[in-house]
């Protein structure tokens, strides 16, 4: 099966302090790959590279290459594509200052969507599965929605200019335990038709909702593979360290 | 008490009574401070009024200056104000809150941002009559454009320029980062994240900035008195390039006059002034009240 997204040899510097070292990792496509580790190994920095959204930081370099379908996002692709094309959610849930209705539709009609606004707005929202709690207050102000209601819209949101995988950095962290879990659903039901990638701390999600995992630990990858073979059978000490809780 | 507290008791030489005694005589102190203030402030604004209530009325509102006080007006100085601030506006708005939003969203962060950064501080501290200068060797002269509401207007939107950079810069600097990274991931370049998101969340601070900006302009008197606005205009002005007067020159004038009467005016002009500015102020401080409670958070 061709990777959707394939990362080979990355380096990337925040000014001086080297942050990934060497990575090589392949994403297949219509699955949830994990990224798990400890604080500051680098996990969120990897992501954001997936999409380009590390170069709006300053003083930043990279070295290596990240392809999305065997095309290099960085020498070959517009970064306005590439955003397109791999979305993010991010780790608190950030909608913008307007209507329910107008958050999902911006990213659509920016990039010039030319289809009926209405159908891709109810759409979008019942796939991130929040159609029925906002379907009768669209023009309603975003931010008067809770927590878990607001992460969903940003999925939703994610979902509108129609990329092929979607980043997600931490998505439950903010939310209480019966949103997370809804949100769990809602990630098992997208990866049918989207490739997820997602950042989590929380080991249990990890196991409980990817495919695949992969365990970083200060800025190197130790190891890579199926879910289920890296919780039970890890080949390497410093991953069992992990995942049995002796540091973390 | 406890052993523990008996320790405390014992290594600490606490003085609270000393303490108490001093903080509360050091308020006393500030607050007379405060006061003092105040006090002059009050007795300042007491004696204008006082002196220039009875001149103020509605003949003295729409006559032109005259030899005779009891026909003099500030018709003249007050559509010179309004034009001055009108066209001020209209030159520093746009190159101000366009150079704000080159630097804080487009510029590439390094030394000569930097550079450009401290330039700009260093505007805004500049005493006003050199800008005076600048805008009599550059707008009266280089450009030949007189004595004029334009040149008066350039100079002036010159002085207010750094004000309104780094209040708007201000602004775009407090929208949330977040806002700014979603809007990125979601494929938009960069005008689109400022003209969708940025602007419209920061206009209340920069409509603020914009205000004490144009406040700034309508109250100084030096640069304007440099570029050669007249002291005496009996005529409103009819084009941009025409002569004209601004309400401090006006009250500039009428104090260095002799008779008791001409300092009468000019209390009732610096009456309307301070209306005018107070007026000013009291919307821009509204406008942040409202939309701090209605801000995105």
């Amino acid at each position: 099966m061709r990777p959707k997204m394939e990362v080979r040899n990355l380096y990337f510097w925040y000014g001086d302090k080297l942050a990934l070292k060497d990575i090589s990792l392949q994403i297949l496509p219509n699955e949830v790959t994990a990224f798990i580790g400890p604080s500051g190994c680098g996990k969120s920095t990897l992501l954001r590279c997936l999409n380009r959204m590390n170069e709006l930081i300053p003083n930043t370099r990279l070295e290596g290459t990240v392809l999305l379908d065997g095309r290099d996002i960085y020498r070959a692709m517009d970064p306005v594509v590439v955003r397109r094309r791999v979305g993010m959610v991010f780790q608190k849930p950030n909608p913008f200052p307007k209507s329910i209705y107008q958050n999902v539709a911006w990213g659509a009609r920016i990039n010039g969507y030319r289809g009926d606004m209405d159908e891709l707005v109810e759409r979008c929202l019942r796939l991130a599965a929040l159609w029925d709690e906002v379907k009768d207050r669209l023009h309603d102000n975003a931010y008067g929605l809770s927590g878990g209601q607001q992460q969903r819209l940003c999925i939703a949101r994610a979902l509108a200019v129609e990329p092929e995988v979607l980043l997600m950095d931490e998505p439950a962290s903010a939310l209480d335990p019966i949103a997370t879990a809804k949100l769990e659903e809602t990630i098992l039901e997208l990866k049918k038709s989207y490739t997820i990638v997602i950042v989590t701390h929380n080991m249990h999600q990890a196991s409980r909702i990817s495919d695949t995992t992969a365990f970083f630990y200060m800025g190197e990858l130790i190891e890579m593979n199926r879910t289920d073979e890296l919780f039970t059978r890890p080949r390497e000490k410093r991953t069992e360290d992990y995942i049995t809780g002796r540091f973390g | 008490m406890t052993e523990v507290q008996q320790a405390v008791v014992a290594r600490f030489d606490l003085r609270l009574e000393r303490r108490r005694r001093l903080g509360q005589i050091l308020a006393v102190i500030l607050f007379l401070a405060t006061v003092f203030g105040l006090l002059v402030l009050t007795a300042l604004l007491v004696e204008v009024i006082r002196e220039g209530t009875p001149w103020l009325d509605w003949q003295f509102l729409t006559s032109y200056p005259s030899r005779k006080p009891e026909a003099a007006g500030i018709k003249s100085a007050i559509v010179g104000s309004f034009w001055l601030m009108v066209l001020t506006a209209m030159f520093a708005v746009p190159v101000g809150v366009g150079a704000a939003i080159y630097l804080e969203e487009y510029a590439p962060r390094g030394w000569f941002l930097r550079l450009i950064q401290l330039n700009i501080a260093n505007l805004a501290g500049i005493p006003s009559v050199i800008y005076g200068i600048l805008g009599l060797g550059l707008f009266v002269r280089f450009f030949a454009l007189g004595r004029s509401l334009l040149a008066g207007a350039l100079t002036m939107s010159l002085l207010v320029l750094p004000i309104i950079v780094i209040s708007t810069q201000e602004a775009l600097r407090a929208v949330p980062q977040g806002i700014r990274e979603s809007a990125y991931a979601l494929g938009a370049t960069r005008w689109q994240v400022v003209s969708s998101h940025l602007l419209p969340i920061a206009a209340p601070g920069i409509l603020t900035g914009i205000i004490l900006a144009l406040s700034r302009a309508v109250g100084e008197t030096a640069p304007l008195v440099m570029i050669g606005a007249l002291t005496f205009v009996a005529f409103l002005p009819a084009n941009l390039l025409d002569p004209f007067t601004v309400l401090p020159i006006q009250i500039f004038n009428w104090t260095a006059r002799p008779q008791e009467d001409f300092r009468a005016l000019a209390a009732a002009a610096i009456i309307v002034l301070m209306v005018f500015l107070f007026l000013m102020n009291l919307s821009a401080i509204l406008l942040r009240n409202y939309y701090e409670r209605h801000r995105p958070h």
